[in-house]
């Protein structure tokens, strides 16, 4: 067991203005990112703030941006900085800052609100519902998600256009259109809903410029864009800009136009 | 002891929004996150140049029995007689700039608006973003959502397009496999290229993510439709290596080409393996 001091700049403030404050701290194998934001609020700023909760990657509370770069400071270990290296931690710099390290995600939830929830399949009671596997594993990679909001935090289109917030869902809520769309019984279209259409006309995926940051910076390794943002946008041009597809929806006189 | 940030610096917006964390920089960055762009714009640079140099030239294109990948199809009359080859006169004799503009907008179209490249490009080009979590320079942003970006979702009709261009150098390199003088059961080294080149090409058309879409990709269930999901399921695995099959890929016709060109300005003699 080795310990060694290293040297770390917080961001420390709130609404009103803030600034990068130094520390050196004791850090001891093994340790994360987080533990370390322990130590400084247990020996040096014991009002630090500081959101966390489960230290296993799975809670999503932690996120942050270490060396300027979105992560869990659960699931960062020490061991990938140099010794002698000065790790920067700030808050997420998409959102409002509360204070510290601390961020308004609300964002997120007002979202969330947004996507119309699953719409159970008609004649089918709770608990009657049977799927096959093959029909619900692209859906499934994306209940992964942790909600640690990171990839929302790193899309360019809102973390650097506030003004784009109202219009644009973020990669976290167009992956929950893709997954409800891809849902093998998800009843949207016979209720009159168009996933495809929405996701395009009010989440905003048109903004979407399939950079990748969000697939980057899941914690939790979901192909956002792979296996999300691009096939959902292959669906909205089914939708909306594909006159072949327009056209054998008129042939085949299948009033919602969705391949079965 | 605060090491020097000052509270809602810079222009408003973005990452310097007043609601945010008071916080200068663009980025905190400390690894060499621009290698990467600066990387991919240079590739891609350099294939520009030497793609436009090579499709302007209009010479230098056919060595018995190859014919550059940038002139296949050859569609206008001012077309080197090839034998056997692509020679398709649909044009005419009115066109007469280089033949290779007509077939090479194909090509292009189906990598311009390719959704890897164009990741590349907003990143290594449009700096939209430069990288993830750097601030991007723009004071503004709308994405795809407007002319001329929208016509990105057009990219299905150019991998339609794509499709038989490659049959097309399928063919051409077929016949590869004869000599100088167009007897059959011959291999060089170029031919050797011409697969590489062709296999890669094919591995990059069907790892497109509109070809994935397509084979299965809009399907809801799966499970009715056992031949589509293996299909997808083959192209998807193909998508996973999209980047590395595009840039493999564009490696390898540029090669093809240079190849083709260094035989046929008679500068190398194409060593025969039978």
């Amino acid at each position: 067991m080795t310990a060694y001091d290293a040297r770390f700049r917080v961001w420390r403030g709130d609404a009103e203005g803030g600034s990068l404050r130094d520390f050196t701290v004791e850090v001891h194998d093994g340790e994360v990112v987080l533990d370390i934001v322990h130590r400084i609020q247990a020996t040096q700023a014991s009002d630090l703030a500081v959101r966390w909760n489960c230290k296993a990657g799975k809670c999503g509370s932690c996120s942050a941006e270490v060396n300027g770069r979105p992560r869990l400071m659960c699931m960062t270990r020490m061991s990938v900085f140099a010794r002698d290296e000065t790790v920067t931690i700030t808050p997420l710099r998409a959102f409002p800052v509360v204070r510290d390290l601390v961020t308004d995600v609300s964002f997120n939830y007002a979202k969330a609100r947004e996507v119309p929830a699953f719409v159970p399949p008609e004649g089918v009671a709770a608990g009657a519902y049977r799927m096959q596997q093959v029909d619900v594993e692209r859906s499934q990679e994306f209940r992964k998600c942790i909600e640690c909001f990171l990839c929302q935090d790193t899309c360019h289109v809102v973390r650097d256009h506030e003004e784009n917030k109202a219009a644009f869902a973020g990669p976290r809520f167009l992956m929950r259109v893709a997954e409800l769309d891809m849902h093998p019984l998800d009843a949207a279209a016979e209720a009159g809903l168009d996933r495809k259409r929405a996701a395009q006309e009010e989440h905003g995926l048109g903004y979407c410029n399939i950079t990748k940051c969000c697939t980057e910076v899941c914690p939790e390794g979901i192909r956002i864009t792979d296996n999300a943002l691009i096939p959902l946008k292959e669906r909205a041009v089914d939708r909306k800009y594909d006159p072949l597809v327009w056209l054998g929806s008129r042939i085949r006189r299948r009033s919602d136009s969705d391949p079965r | 002891m605060a090491t020097g940030t000052e509270p809602h610096p810079q222009r408003p917006g973005g990452v310097h929004d007043p609601s945010r964390a008071a916080i200068a920089a663009r980025h905190l960055r400390t690894d060499r996150w621009w290698l990467s762009p600066a990387g991919t714009a240079a590739g891609l640079l350099a294939f520009i140049v030497y793609s436009t140099w090579r499709a302007f030239s209009n010479a230098d294109y056919y060595a018995a029995p190859y014919v550059s990948p940038f002139y296949s199809p050859c569609l206008a009359e001012n077309c080197v007689p090839m034998r056997g080859g692509p020679n398709l006169d649909l044009f005419g004799s009115w066109w007469a700039l280089s033949p290779a503009l007509l077939i090479l907008i194909f090509p292009l179209g189906f990598r311009l608006t390719c959704y890897y490249y164009r990741k590349a490009y907003y990143r290594g080009f449009w700096a939209s973003p430069p990288a993830c979590a750097v601030a991007e320079p723009h004071a503004s942003y709308t994405g795809e959502t407007r002319f001329p970006l929208i016509l990105q979702n057009a990219h299905r009709y150019f991998f339609y397009a794509a499709v038989p261009v490659a049959g097309i150098l399928t063919y051409d390199t077929v016949l590869t496999f004869r000599d100088g003088h167009y007897a059959w059961g011959h291999m060089g080294l170029g031919t050797l290229l011409f697969l590489v080149n062709i296999v890669l090409i094919w591995a990059y058309t069907l790892s497109c993510h509109s070809c994935r879409h397509i084979m299965g990709g809009r399907l809801k269930h799966f499970s009715k439709h056992p031949v589509r999901y293996r299909l997808w399921g083959w192209v998807s695995r193909l998508n996973a290596r999209h980047m590395q099959l595009a840039w493999a890929s564009l490696i390898s016709v540029a090669l093809c080409d240079f190849y083709v060109y260094l035989l046929a300005s008679g500068t190398v003699t194409d060593p025969r393996i039978f």
